[in-house]
């Protein structure tokens, strides 16, 4: 049972990322009407346009250079930036793993606040607030004015992992403020509905003691929004890096997309774009597996 | 046969909605969210309309020889790294986004209605395919997807309006089809149908006002998100363009300074909080007085 749940559950995410590839590809590449004339600008010669278009491989059927990219792609080779004139993949991976650590950091520093008032009142109010505002008042205080973080986030060659993750703290805090209020939120209407419910009631009434009710019973029914929300808020986390890993000077994939955004280096973004499609299918499967394990409906059904 | 589906169809529906739209209005006028949120609004949008005409200084004036000078009477935030009058610029800067900001909502509100009258009306193939290529776009964050597409046609005021509306449609199109669905298989629409309208007709006269309540809350909630988007991209160069005095432009033309020039970025950031807030306020707001 679960093991069907989650072959049909991957199949649509490779479905989706099927999709997502055409659409990447055709903004990629037909958005922009001419590529060569785009990278090179207005004043390039006629001919220079035609020989980078010819170079690129952009003068071929769409069909044919869809194929071309996707195959290359899902093995791996996400083809030559057209800035760097390199293979793309190196950059990607490196940028994705330096997100990770980010995005990590920003989920460790989330946990354990979900059931406070207080913050979730803070974290409402402050997660409407674009994240380069947010990171502009803390840089400001903890920075500029207490100097007790250091304010980018572009860490001195070969920190330790210490030093790095102090370096990680003020970028992170943004990412928090901006998805904490929306988690709390959820994680709040979860534990609410499931101490209402009549399962708790009879395990309550069954003279369960309280501890285990609340272990057994309510907390695994009340995380279960709270992961699907999650998973999906990764995809969201990634669109804030864009704008901290800029603000902050790091080298993760949102900073890695908006610089090739600004060259217009088509392949890099392509890359860059499907990569964070990819990372949040793998997350929303991880999600629906971490669901299945916790559910006690699934877990019933399987026995 | 049409006169006795007409007289199906017609009746009791004036009588709950004007009753129900007093109640409303009622509602809206005790709810302080609202009311706090509208003054905030209401707030900026006289900046925006008024611009350069309600400023102290101008807003776009040079003084080389008082550039950085910290908040003082003479300039109550301050001036820039051109000597202009910081107070003055983060008025004015309420224009751009504020024209930028609604155009693109309206533009996706108006698109995504139609698709998703269209396709919750239609469903079959149609529904199919469009709610796949949603689900797609959705694996990806609204930032990178509007990225990409400025990278490609090239930004302007007028390219992010439609970027930003385009993001929004498919959005705004699930909210909508979800509502049609409830909709279509209610008795209105098959006297509608009964009567013999044709589909336009019962898509846009018949179940459009229905679901113009839900198709207008949504449309508040995403003019927060592109007040949100706008000021982002305008920060890091893909949004709104100089030499608008709008907010995160400034903020990204003064971010280096902060160090010792905090001035410089702290008031428009706090005026784009304000506005991001304002907005949210209204939102939440109007929700309050749709549930009742």
């Amino acid at each position: 049972m679960i093991a069907r749940f989650l072959a049909r559950r991957a199949l649509l995410s490779l479905v989706t990322l099927g999709i997502l590839s055409v659409i990447v590809f055709l903004g990629g590449q037909l958005l922009p009407g001419d590529v060569g004339r785009a990278v090179l600008g207005p004043l390039a010669d006629a001919r220079a346009v035609a020989l980078f278009n010819h170079q690129v491989g952009v003068d071929r059927p769409l069909a044919v250079q869809y194929w071309d990219w996707i195959t290359h792609f899902s093995r791996g080779d996400m083809g030559r930036s057209f800035t760097f004139r390199a293979p793309v993949a190196p950059f990607i991976g490196q940028a994705l793993v330096n997100s990770l650590k980010l995005a990590g950091l920003a989920s460790a520093l989330r946990v354990g606040q979900w059931s406070d008032r207080a913050l979730v009142l803070l974290g409402q109010s402050l997660g409407v607030v674009p994240e380069f505002i947010s990171s502009i008042v803390l840089i400001l205080v903890f920075g500029v004015w207490l100097h007790w973080l250091p304010m980018s986030a572009d860490w001195p060659e070969g920190a330790g992992p210490l030093t790095q993750l102090r370096y990680l703290i003020l970028p992170s805090l943004p990412l928090v403020l901006v998805f904490f209020g929306y988690i709390a939120r959820v994680a709040r209407a979860g534990t609410v509905e499931a101490l209402d419910a009549d399962y708790t009631r009879t395990a309550i009434l069954k003279g369960l003691p309280m501890s285990t009710v609340m272990r057994r019973h309510v907390l695994r029914n009340a995380l279960l929004p709270t992961i699907t929300v999650v998973a999906s808020l990764l995809g969201y986390l990634a669109g804030g890096l864009v704008v901290i890993e800029t603000l902050f000077h790091y080298r993760g994939i949102g900073a890695l997309i908006y610089s090739a955004a600004r060259a217009k280096d088509f392949p890099m973004l392509e890359a860059g774009v499907l990569t964070v499609g990819a990372v949040y299918a793998i997350a929303s499967v991880l999600a629906d597996l971490l669901s299945a394990v916790l559910n006690p409906r699934l877990r019933a059904a399987r026995a | 046969m049409s006169a006795t589906a007409d007289d199906i169809a017609r009746p009791a529906q004036p009588q709950p909605a004007s009753g129900l739209a007093r109640e409303r209005w009622h509602a809206a006028c005790r709810s302080p969210t609202l009311i706090a949120g509208l003054l905030i609004l209401a707030f900026w949008i006289v900046c925006a309309l008024f611009g350069a005409g309600i400023t102290p200084r101008d807003p776009y004036a040079d003084d080389l020889l008082a550039t950085l000078s910290p908040p003082s009477a003479a300039h109550w935030f301050g001036t820039d790294q051109l000597g202009r009058d910081i107070f003055s610029r983060v008025i004015v800067g309420a224009r751009d986004i504020l024209i930028v900001a609604p155009l693109a909502t309206l533009l996706g509100t108006v698109l995504g209605t139609a698709l998703g009258l269209c396709i919750g009306y239609f469903r079959g193939v149609l529904d199919d395919v469009v709610s796949r290529i949603i689900e797609a776009l959705q694996a990806l964050p609204l930032v990178i997807v509007a990225l990409m597409a400025l990278a490609a046609v090239g930004t302007s005021n007028a390219t992010v309006v439609v970027v930003i509306g385009f993001v929004f449609t498919p959005l705004i199109a699930r909210t909508v089809r979800s509502a049609v669905l409830n909709e279509t298989d209610l008795e209105y629409v098959a006297a509608a149908r009964l009567r013999g309208d044709g589909t336009l007709a019962i898509l846009f006269i018949e179940i459009l006002p229905n679901v113009l309540p839900i198709a207008i809350v949504e449309m508040t909630v995403r003019l927060g998100y592109a007040i949100f988007f706008v000021a982002s991209l305008s920060f890091i160069g893909f949004g709104i363009q100089p030499p608008s005095a709008d907010w995160g432009i400034a903020i990204a033309e003064n971010y280096s300074l902060i160090g010792s020039y905090w001035w410089t970025v702290l008031f428009d950031a706090a005026a784009t909080a304000s506005l991001v807030i304002g907005v949210n306020l209204v939102t939440d707001g109007l929700a309050g007085v749709f549930d009742t």
